[in-house]
């Protein structure tokens, strides 16, 4: 870990300078590891505590962080500080709505193909299916954090209720998927309406506090109310989706015998790539046709400014409701497709961490960017995957990750925008300049 | 009667522990506006010191319990305050000026890499420690035999956080540290126009909040005998819930939610179901909420256009 210097602070040159900020990095860092490092602890068999020491880690990881800020120092020295452009200069911008108009679709085109390129590795397709969940909670929740500028820190908490609806009903009653789709929207959605109603009086971190608190009652009902959910053991033996009815299964009923084609495990795979597809790109239709509906100008307002917005008639209570609502019954389809997809739901896949993961990938996205939701989405969860093996390590990895992508770029990956309303020609500013609402 | 009595000790010392915590929280929400979700896990860090310096402690033979003590509460102090001033160096000092959710973005992230930081360095199993402090008295025995305890260990707890309260008062009322800190919760561009070291108090009081964690970390190892790797999280959400219930940025509050919470939880316990204690808390939270939406000793925000 190394401690950068601040913008206040005069720059260090000369190679005195240099190893003494080296040095002291080395010292705070062998204070900081001395005793949770270099200590092992460990319960014996009988209960009894003993340690044993590990100086060899301490020395090593002492003597990365001594490395570490003398590169980084040089690094610094050598790249100098860049001003922050607030417009976006022509060049740039030209080249980056080039890029923009084309990326878009080329990577649509591309998912669109991605079961016909990776047919035979069921891993990617597993992979690709986990990354389009997420692209969906995150358009899902954008519309709430992006759009609204409310902080939604238990969004997992609708995700849950949507996985939760499909579940029970699907095991208890039978009900098929298409019939459990739209019920669990509208059940997430009235959740969210419910979360929303005490919190409308609620700005800012108070909110974030409440939606938390929110996350968390859920996901402890759940493991509670043993009767209704199953507890920690969750819900097994949840149906696989049909197409519209049709099983894709080996037996004589199936999709496959119907279409007088071999049976094989991968259409099951491809159907459920498609669905949730179809699932996250009808989010992504609705949150663009919103925005240009009244409804979505008032989010955007609300996020802008609350005062302004309550002095010019809009309707906050109904503003807030609505948002909360839409971002809501999004998380709950997803929540279905979750549960349908995996056929075991339990309390474990609904904590913050998900939340967490959820909010990370809207706020690295650039906050209101859909393609930046996406990219983000795939940047996060694809690089999730990449320490797969290192079990421990994953989470260490991704927090560092997160602190390192907020200093780098608090922004998002998608720094600009278009604005939604303009007087003459759309001009892309920096996200610098959009507010993020005070909830 | 005395069910209800026992219940109230209880409570108390549980909430001493949240408002240790808690007053970490709204200081730094008080300064810099932010929520520091890593401070729960700062507080698990400062278990986990005291654990390994009494280990350390006990291994060199050491027997007197008050000199074991005194030396385990000031290096968890010392080390934990340490992570508290780096955590503010890395990950939120250069994000000072930034927007108002990349902080706090930044934080999660911090808070996910101590977590797992700890597991990683010292393994996902639960540390038990043998009872230090044993003993107590008895308050009063009724006629069918219940009888009202108050141990040795809670009076600790209890003692030492009122003697912290104090000197935390003291420190923020009458020293020049503590009106550098009123000054920058004030207004930060003005106290650096008049010579107040933003930076420095800024660190100061990160520093100040992870001590405080420390302790509490320490009192909960006493209390419970045993830390892990997460118990972080859930002590800090009931903390965080603690702090915005008394009014995020007061002092006062924070200490006074944080023994509400104590509280709450302890008698739903008691009286209703174990397994929905924390449902109990974060419900009256948000209840609370509603009736005073900035807790209950806290100012209302006033937005001026």
């Amino acid at each position: 870990m190394t401690i950068p210097s601040t913008n206040t602070a005069k720059p260090a040159t000369g190679i005195p300078a240099l190893l003494k900020t080296a040095f002291i990095n080395a010292l705070v860092a062998l204070v900081l590891f001395s005793l949770m490092v270099g200590i092992r602890t460990e319960a014996g068999p009988d209960g009894q505590l003993t340690y044993w020491t590990r100086f060899g880690e301490v020395a090593a990881l002492v003597a990365v962080v001594f490395g570490g800020s003398i590169v980084m120092e040089l690094l610094r020295q050598w790249i100098g500080s860049t001003g922050a452009e607030k417009l976006v200069p022509p060049a740039v911008q030209s080249g980056i709505s080039f890029i923009g108009r084309y990326l878009a679709p080329a990577l649509l085109i591309f998912t669109l193909l991605v079961p016909v390129i990776f047919y035979d590795q069921r891993y990617i397709l597993d992979l690709a299916i986990l990354v389009l969940t997420y692209v969906m909670l995150g358009w899902g929740l954008n519309v709430v954090v992006g759009l609204a500028g409310l902080l939604d820190l238990g969004y997992v908490a609708f995700y849950a209720v949507g996985a939760y609806s499909y579940g029970l009903l699907a095991t208890n009653f039978g009900w098929s998927f298409w019939i459990c789709l739209p019920l669990a929207g509208i059940l997430a959605a009235f959740w969210g309406v419910l979360l929303g109603f005490p919190v409308l009086r609620l700005r800012g971190d108070y909110l974030a506090i409440v939606t938390l608190a929110f996350g968390e009652i859920i996901r402890l009902v759940i493991i509670n109310w043993q009767d209704l959910t199953g507890g920690p053991n969750g819900v097994s033996g949840i149906p696989r989706p049909s197409f519209f009815g049709i099983p894709l299964d080996n037996s004589d009923e199936g999709l496959a015998a119907r279409l007088g084609i071999e049976y094989s495990a991968t259409h099951r795979i491809v159907f459920l790539f498609y669905l949730i597809l179809a699932l996250a790109l009808v989010t992504n239709w609705v949150t663009i046709r919103l925005r240009r509906l009244p409804v979505g100008r008032a989010w955007e307002a609300l996020r802008e400014d609350e005062v302004a917005c309550r002095a010019l008639g809009i309707n906050t209570t109904t503003t807030k409701l609505t948002a909360f609502a839409t971002g809501a019954m999004f998380g709950g389809f997803a929540g279905a497709f979750f549960a349908t997809r995996q056929g075991f739901i339990s309390p474990e896949s609904f904590t913050f961490q998900e939340s967490a993961l959820v909010l990370a990938i809207v706020v690295l996205g650039g906050m209101g960017s859909q393609l930046g939701v996406a990219l983000a989405a795939l940047a996060m969860i694809g690089g999730f995957e990449l320490f797969r093996g290192l079990e421990s390590y994953r989470m260490l990895v991704f927090g560092m990750a997160m602190v390192l992508i907020m200093i780098w770029r608090p922004r998002g990956l998608v720094g600009h925008r278009a604005p939604t309303v303009y007087l003459t020609k759309a001009q892309a500013i920096s996200s610098d300049l959009v507010k993020e609402g005070h909830g | 009667m005395d069910y209800f009595a026992q219940q109230l000790i209880n409570g108390l010392v549980l909430g001493s522990i949240y408002g240790l915590i808690a007053i970490g929280y709204t200081m730094v929400y008080g300064i810099v506006g932010m929520i520091n979700f890593a401070h729960g896990d700062v507080f698990m860090i400062g278990g986990f010191i005291a654990l390994i310096t009494f280990l350390i402690l006990i291994s060199l033979g050491l027997t007197a319990i008050p000199l074991i003590l005194l030396v385990v509460l000031l290096v968890s102090m010392a080390i934990t305050a340490l992570y508290g001033w780096t955590i503010e160096r890395i990950a939120y000092r250069p994000l000072r000026h930034s927007f108002r959710l990349a902080p706090m973005l930044s934080a999660i992230g911090m808070s996910f890499v101590l977590t797992n930081y700890s597991q990683v360095a010292q393994g996902a199993r639960v540390k038990p420690i043998p009872p230090f402090i044993t003993g107590g008295y008895t308050l009063h025995e009724s006629q069918d035999g219940f009888v009202i305890q108050l141990s040795n260990i809670q009076i600790m707890v209890v003692i030492t956080t009122i003697v912290l309260l104090a000197i935390f008062t003291w420190l923020v009322s009458r020293t020049r540290l503590g009106r550098d800190m009123r000054a920058c919760e004030q207004d930060q561009t003005m106290a650096a126009l008049l010579g107040v070291d933003v930076d420095r108090t800024i660190s100061m009081t990160f520093v100040i909040g992870a001590a405080l964690a420390a302790v509490a970390g320490l009192m909960y190892l006493l209390y419970y005998g045993l830390v892990d790797f997460f118990m972080g999280f859930v002590a800090g959400i009931k903390a965080f819930t603690a702090a915005v219930l008394g009014g995020i940025g007061s002092l006062p509050g924070a200490m006074l939610g944080g023994l509400a919470i104590g509280l709450i939880e302890t008698f739903w316990s008691a009286y209703f179901s174990v397994e929905y204690k924390d449902v109990a808390a974060f419900s009256i939270l948000i209840v609370v909420l509603i009736f005073m939406p900035t807790g209950l000793l806290g100012r209302p925000e006033v937005e001026k256009v």
